[in-house]
Formats: C-alpha cells, sequence, structure tokens
C-alpha cells in the first residue's frame, strides 16, 4: 500500500493540470468528469489506506520521496506521513470533497465552459494542497499545503472576479491568513533552531528536553497560524466575507475542509501542547470566546450563507475548545462530524440559492418545504446534527466536548452550553426562516422554484446520511462501554488525557438532560418567534442592531488597523516617496547639472590658461608624492 | 682629472627648465613659446647626459671595459630626433595659423572651446 500512498495527492494535482490547461478545449461535461473522477479514485485510495492503517499490527509508517532542502546540517524532506490521524482526515478530504465536486458540476453548469474548467482546476488544487497539508510528514511540507489551500481560498472566494467586491473578499481572506502563516512561519523557524529538525518524528520526541517556556513560544506562535486558517478571534472576519465564493466553495473550503487545517495541526502536535499548559489555556480561551461571539453575531444575519459562515466559526471555537482542555480526540471528533453536517448545510443552501435564483436573503424566503422537499428533509438533518439531537452526529461530538470543557473548568462549560443554545437558536430560525411559514418573494420566483437535479441532491442524501450515522463511531462510555471506536483508533497518535477526574454517571446524565432540553426549548423558542406567523420587522434597535452589525467589528478594525494603514500609506507615499525619495534622486541630477555648468567655465579655449592649470596641478601632485605621508 | 660635480648640472637645468616653464606661461607668442618648450625639452637633455656620464665614470673605475651608464648618452639622441621631428609639425601648425588668422597671438586662439 505504501508505493501507492502518493497517488493520493497526486491524482488531484494532475486533475488541475488537465482542466487548468485544457480549460479552452475540454467540454463541460468532461472536465467534471475529470475533476470528480479523479477524486473519487483519491477517495478509494484513501479508503485503502484506511484499511491498512486499520489492520492490527500497523505501525505509523513515513514515506521518504526526495530532500526537498539539504543544507548544512538542516534536512527538510519531501515525506509522508501515514497514520490514524492523517488517514482519518484523508478520509473526510476526498470523501467529503468528492461528493462537492459532484454537487458543482451541477451547481456550477449555468457558467462558461473555460471558467467551469478554471473552477474545476481550483477546486482539484484545493483538495491537493489540502491533502498535501494533512500527509506531510514534517511541519514544512504542512506548510506549503497549508499555502496551497490558502492561495486556492483566494482563487475561488475571488472566482467571479467580475464583482469588485467579491475580489476584496478574496483580498481580505488572503491578507487575513497571511498575518496568521507568518506566526507559522516563525513557530517553524524556532523549532529548526531549537530541534534542528522539523519532522514531526523529531521534534516530538525532543520537545520534553526543551523548556517550557520554549515549547510555549512554538506552540502560541503556531496557534496565531491556527487562528488565521481556522479564522478564530481577531483574525475571524475573513471567513463570513468568505461566502462570496461559489456555495459548494464555502461547503468544501470554509466549512469542512481548509478552516479544520488549524485545527488538525493543534491535534498533531499534541505532543506539543500538552506540554505547554499556557498555549492551552489560550487556546481554550480564544476558543471559548469565538464560538460565544461568532454565535452572537449568526443570530441576527438574514443572509443564508452568512448565517452558517457565523455558525462555522463559532463550531470551530468549539473544536478549539475541545483542544484547550486538552481533548485532542473530541476536537479531531467534531471536525469530523463538523464537515459532514455544516457540508450538508452549505449544499442545502446552495440547492435553496439555486433554486432561488440566487436569492440568498432569508427574509424573501418561507415556505419552500413543499417545493423542494429533499432539500427540506437534508437540511432539517443538518439543523438537528448541528444543534446535537440524538443520535445524529453533532451530539455525539458535541456531548463530548462539553463534558471534557467541565472536567477542565466550569466556566468553559457555560460558554459552551450557551454557545450550544444560541447555535440551537438561529439554525432553527435558519431553517423556519427559509423553510417555514409563507413565501415572501416575488411571485415570479415561486413559480419557477424547482428541486434541483439528481446530481445535487446525491450528496445531499449521502451527507445526510453520514450525518445521522457519523456519531456512532464515538459512542461515549456513559451509553455503552468501550464503545468510542474513534478514541480507540486514534490512541497511537493522541495520548488520552492523563488524570481526568471523570464524572458520576448520574452527573451526566443530569446535565445531559438538562442541556437537551434547554435544545428544545431553544427550537420552540426559534419556532414561535420565525414560524407561521412571522413578519418582517424593518426596524432593528439596541443589542439587534449591534448584532445584526456583527458587533461593529469589521468597522473597529476599520477604523484602528486598515485605516491609520492607509494613513501611513498615503503618509509614506506624499511625504517619504514624493519628497525624500524624489528629492533624492532628482537632487543627484541637479547636483550634477549645477556641477557642469560650473565646470564648463573652466575650458576657456585659452591655451595659457591650460598650461597653468596643468602646471599648477603637476606641482600639486609633486608636492602630495613628496610630503604628503598616507 | 678633475671632474665637475653634478650639481653645477642639476642648477643648469633646472635653471633652463624653470625659465622654460615662465616662458610657456607668461609669453603670449606662439613661436617663443615654442622656443620654451624647446628649452625645457632640452634641459631634460642635459640632465640626463650629465647623470649618465656621472655613473660611467664610476663603473669605469671599477671595470675599464663596461658600458654602463652609456645607454642615455644614446637616449638623448633619440629625444633629439623626435624634437626636431616635432618642432618641423609644431612650425607647420604655427604657419598655417598665421596663414589663417595673420598672427600667433595665442590669445586668439580660443576655438578649443567649442
Amino acid at each position: 500500500m505504501n508505493k501507492f500512498v502518493f497517488l493520493i495527492p497526486l491524482l488531484p494535482l494532475l486533475g488541475f493540470l488537465i482542466n487548468g490547461l485544457g480549460r479552452n478545449y475540454l467540454g463541460k461535461s468532461l472536465v467534471s468528469i475529470i475533476g470528480s473522477g479523479v477524486l473519487l479514485a483519491s477517495f478509494a485510495l484513501s479508503v485503502a489506506a484506511f484499511n491498512w492503517v486499520n489492520a492490527p499490527g500497523f505501525k505509523p509508517e513515513v514515506i521518504f520521496y526526495f530532500d526537498f532542502i539539504h543544507t548544512g546540517g538542516l534536512r527538510i524532506p519531501i515525506s509522508f506521513l501515514i497514520d490514524q490521524l492523517s488517514v482519518l482526515f484523508l478520509l473526510i478530504i476526498t470523501g467529503v470533497g468528492s461528493l462537492i465536486h459532484i454537487y458543482s458540476a451541477a451547481y456550477m453548469h449555468e457558467e462558461a465552459a473555460p471558467h467551469f474548467a478554471r473552477y474545476f482546476a481550483y477546486l482539484n488544487l484545493f483538495v491537493f494542497s489540502m491533502l498535501l497539508l494533512v500527509m506531510g510528514a514534517n511541519f514544512v511540507v504542512m506548510f506549503v499545503g497549508w499555502e496551497g489551500v490558502g492561495l486556492c481560498s483566494y482563487l475561488l472566494i475571488g472566482y467571479w472576479f467580475g464583482n469588485n467586491e467579491y475580489n476584496k473578499a478574496a483580498k481580505k481572506a488572503f491578507v487575513m491568513n497571511r498575518i496568521g502563516d507568518l506566526g507559522f512561519l516563525l513557530a517553524i523557524f524556532w523549532m529548526i533552531g531549537q530541534f534542528g529538525s522539523i519532522s514531526y518524528m523529531e521534534v516530538f520526541a525532543k520537545a520534553p528536553t526543551a523548556s517550557v517556556a520554549v515549547i510555549t513560544g512554538i506552540t502560541m506562535l503556531l496557534f496565531v497560524g491556527a487562528m488565521g486558517k481556522s479564522a478564530q478571534i481577531p483574525l475571524y472576519t475573513w471567513l463570513p466575507d468568505a461566502m462570496a465564493g461559489p456555495t459548494p466553495v464555502s461547503a468544501l473550503i470554509h466549512a469542512a475542509t481548509m478552516v479544520t487545517a488549524g485545527i488538525y495541526m493543534i491535534a498533531r502536535s499534541n505532543v506539543l501542547y500538552t506540554l505547554a499548559p499556557a498555549s492551552q489555556d489560550l487556546v481554550a480561551i480564544i476558543g471559548s470566546a469565538t464560538a460565544l461571539f461568532a454565535a452572537t453575531i449568526a443570530l441576527k444575519q438574514n443572509d443564508i450563507k452568512k448565517v452558517l459562515a457565523y455558525s462555522t466559526v463559532s463550531q470551530l471555537g468549539l473544536m478549539f475548545l475541545a483542544l484547550g482542555v486538552g481533548a485532542y480526540t473530541s476536537g479531531v471528533f467534531h471536525v469530523m462530524t463538523h464537515a459532514f453536517f455544516k457540508a450538508l448545510l452549505f449544499l442545502g443552501a446552495g440547492s435553496v440559492i439555486h433554486a432561488m435564483h440566487h436569492e440568498q436573503d432569508i427574509l424573501k424566503m418561507g415556505g419552500l418545504k413543499s417545493k423542494l422537499p429533499i432539500t427540506h428533509l437534508t437540511f432539517l438533518i443538518g439543523c438537528l446534527a448541528i444543534v446535537g439531537i440524538p443520535p445524529f452526529a453533532g451530539f455525539f461530538s458535541k456531548d463530548e466536548i462539553l463534558i471534557a470543557a467541565l472536567q477542565k473548568n466550569p466556566v468553559y462549560y457555560v460558554l459552551a452550553v450557551a454557545t450550544s443554545l444560541m447555535t440551537t437558536f438561529y439554525m432553527f430560525r435558519l431553517y423556519f426562516l427559509t423553510f417555514g411559514g409563507n413565501f415572501r418573494g416575488t411571485d415570479h420566483q415561486w413559480s419557477h422554484l424547482h428541486e434541483s437535479p439528481f446530481a445535487m441532491t446525491f450528496p445531499l442524501i449521502a451527507l445526510a446520511v453520514l450525518s445521522v450515522v457519523g456519531g456512532w463511531i464515538g459512542i461515549p462510555t456513559l451509553f455503552m462501554e468501550d464503545a468510542h471506536r474513534l478514541s480507540n483508533f486514534l490512541q497511537p497518535v493522541i495520548a488520552p488525557p492523563s488524570e481526568v477526574h471523570h464524572l458520576e454517571h448520574s452527573v451526566e446524565w443530569m446535565l445531559l438532560g438538562a442541556v437537551l432540553t434547554l435544545v428544545l426549548v431553544a427550537i420552540l423558542l426559534a419556532a414561535r418567534r420565525y414560524g407561521k406567523n412571522f413578519k418582517v420587522e424593518n426596524t432593528e434597535t439596541g443589542l439587534s442592531k449591534l448584532l445584526a452589525n456583527k458587533w461593529y467589528v469589521d468597522e473597529l478594525y476599520d477604523a484602528i488597523v486598515v485605516r491609520p494603514l492607509d494613513a501611513l500609506g498615503a503618509f509614506l507615499g506624499r511625504v517619504i516617496d514624493n519628497r525624500v525619495v524624489d528629492g533624492v534622486v532628482n537632487g543627484v541630477g541637479k547636483a550634477v547639472q549645477f556641477g557642469g555648468r560650473q565646470l564648463r567655465l573652466l575650458q576657456s579655449g585659452q591655451v595659457g590658461s591650460y598650461v597653468l592649470l596643468m602646471v599648477a596641478s603637476l606641482i600639486a601632485f609633486l608636492i602630495l608624492q613628496l610630503f604628503w605621508k598616507p | 682629472m678633475q671632474v665637475m660635480p653634478i650639481n653645477y648640472y642639476i642648477f643648469l637645468s633646472v635653471a633652463l627648465f624653470t625659465i622654460g616653464i615662465v616662458g610657456v606661461l607668461t609669453r603670449r607668442n606662439a613661436i617663443i613659446i615654442f622656443m620654451c618648450i624647446e628649452l625645457m625639452l632640452n634641459a631634460v637633455n642635459v640632465l640626463l647626459v650629465a647623470f649618465s656620464k656621472m655613473h660611467h665614470l664610476n663603473a669605469f673605475a671599477a671595470d675599464q671595459l663596461t658600458t654602463v651608464g652609456t645607454e642615455a648618452q644614446l637616449f638623448v639622441f633619440f629625444i633629439m630626433v623626435v624634437a626636431a621631428a616635432e618642432v618641423t609639425v609644431g612650425l607647420a601648425i604655427i604657419v598655417m595659423l598665421y596663414r589663417n588668422i595673420h598672427s600667433v597671438d595665442i590669445n586668439f586662439l580660443n576655438r578649443l572651446k567649442h
């Protein structure tokens, strides 16, 4: 098997090359067959790799290909690490990726052929980079993939480059990611300096020898990288804007895979984080704060994709909370279930947008239940999964995170529960505004409403099934002894938290019951408020206005970062460049001209003066030669 | 045999050379400037021959058959020949000059400026 592993990322790269280079020659159906075909093949190989890893007696394997950088004592190879964690991510990426590729073929059918091929080329390149990110056996390969996904994210957000707003959103995403990437890069340099190596195995083996301060520094810098990529406070504002891209892109990149790269990185470096409690606390604090903060914003958004985007930010916050309290497995578990239900929700939203002819405002929807039965049903499953109703996938992973948070610190638990309740409220607000009540759009739209084609409903159904059963691999011990198969599977890569005092089962049951009751209450509240008798009110006041405007964070960033930078740029342009730099350049020219004008006077044409000068300078040289001792 | 000390030659040569320089710097007549240049050249020639003779005498005292120090005496002839050639060219230029502007005053000759 290890001989074929390189094909997993190589196939999407081939797809990218074929679709990218042949975009003007290939037909749309051929492009979508190539684009989705390579991914399906990759998925098949990933399944094979999973079986290989899952077999008894498997040891994590580093597959070496060639040296990327070999200089002095430093050696950075291109090599892949196949172990339980990377194989799990391979399955998520290629599996969800394949479904989204198939979906895209139908969703994007209105595009002209070259743009259609460009879209698939970018998508394939994204999958390639993402696979590189999770398969790399050292931090540099991860970083290469990390940059690759950032690039593809930029390209795909700005896919409709005719719209300047979209270009701005793409730029914003890129620049914000850049800030995080700098942290990651510094962490890599620090690791090279400290350990002389960047391969996971060596760094993790040598980590206990380094001082806690160094490990804390490295892990905090790594977390800065994760903040950018996984949209955490303070670098989260790009993700909601990234919804400018096509909806399948939002599903694949900005919900299921790329934004979880930060989670993967921290889960991968769990050895380091366990050694640095301060970094863990930071991760947990940022995670829970982001979860709560983004959830409050999502309560008042009216764009179907914006709601889901803030929900993604909030869920990512929950995952970071899990990582921060040391429950790495729970974090990874939630990545997986979140990939299923959030991709499902986004694709469902895409189906709605498709049916509504690119209308994204949920205030202009309503009553779509009857016209889009499959989308409605799968979307409902997605909602139930994200709010954590048993036995849907989200229930298991979210419950695990809540319990882990409680064991660490009750404050985290309260924040996480508050986040869950808000999640429930806004998700069902979204659900009822979209599918319940009466239609609020135009008659023209109503008459054209139609269920999406099979290529779009099939991924919805597949993801809905996964959203139902996906959680069953992580059944907590509360229900059944030793049924947490994911935890057992990840055991070799992620050491379980050492000494946690387990809660009494009765307490756990009680908390579970309480949270579920509250969730049901939140659903009922949302149903009452946004169900049948909902009327659009235009005036937002007080807190709701604050929320509808996203706490004015964009405006705040604009005021404290963007505008000062613009002003600085203008100042540098006006004063430093125009005056100083131009002054120096023009000054040199002027000085030469002036000097030339003055020297010209020497050339009088008088032979006598020439001779005088000659003699005088000869004498001067003579004196210099005789009396000047250097 | 009483040999004239080298200092006399040096003084003579310096005097000639200085007269030449001052002449070149102060006079305006092209022919006189030309003569002053010749004066400077010949000041150098005198010095050359004098030093040559001095070195030769020193070497001669040790070895009767030596030719050390005679090269410069030959060299002086070359300088004279070159000077003669130069004089012809220079005088030719001055003649052409006179034909053109009817003067040999170098202060009228400021066309080099252009």
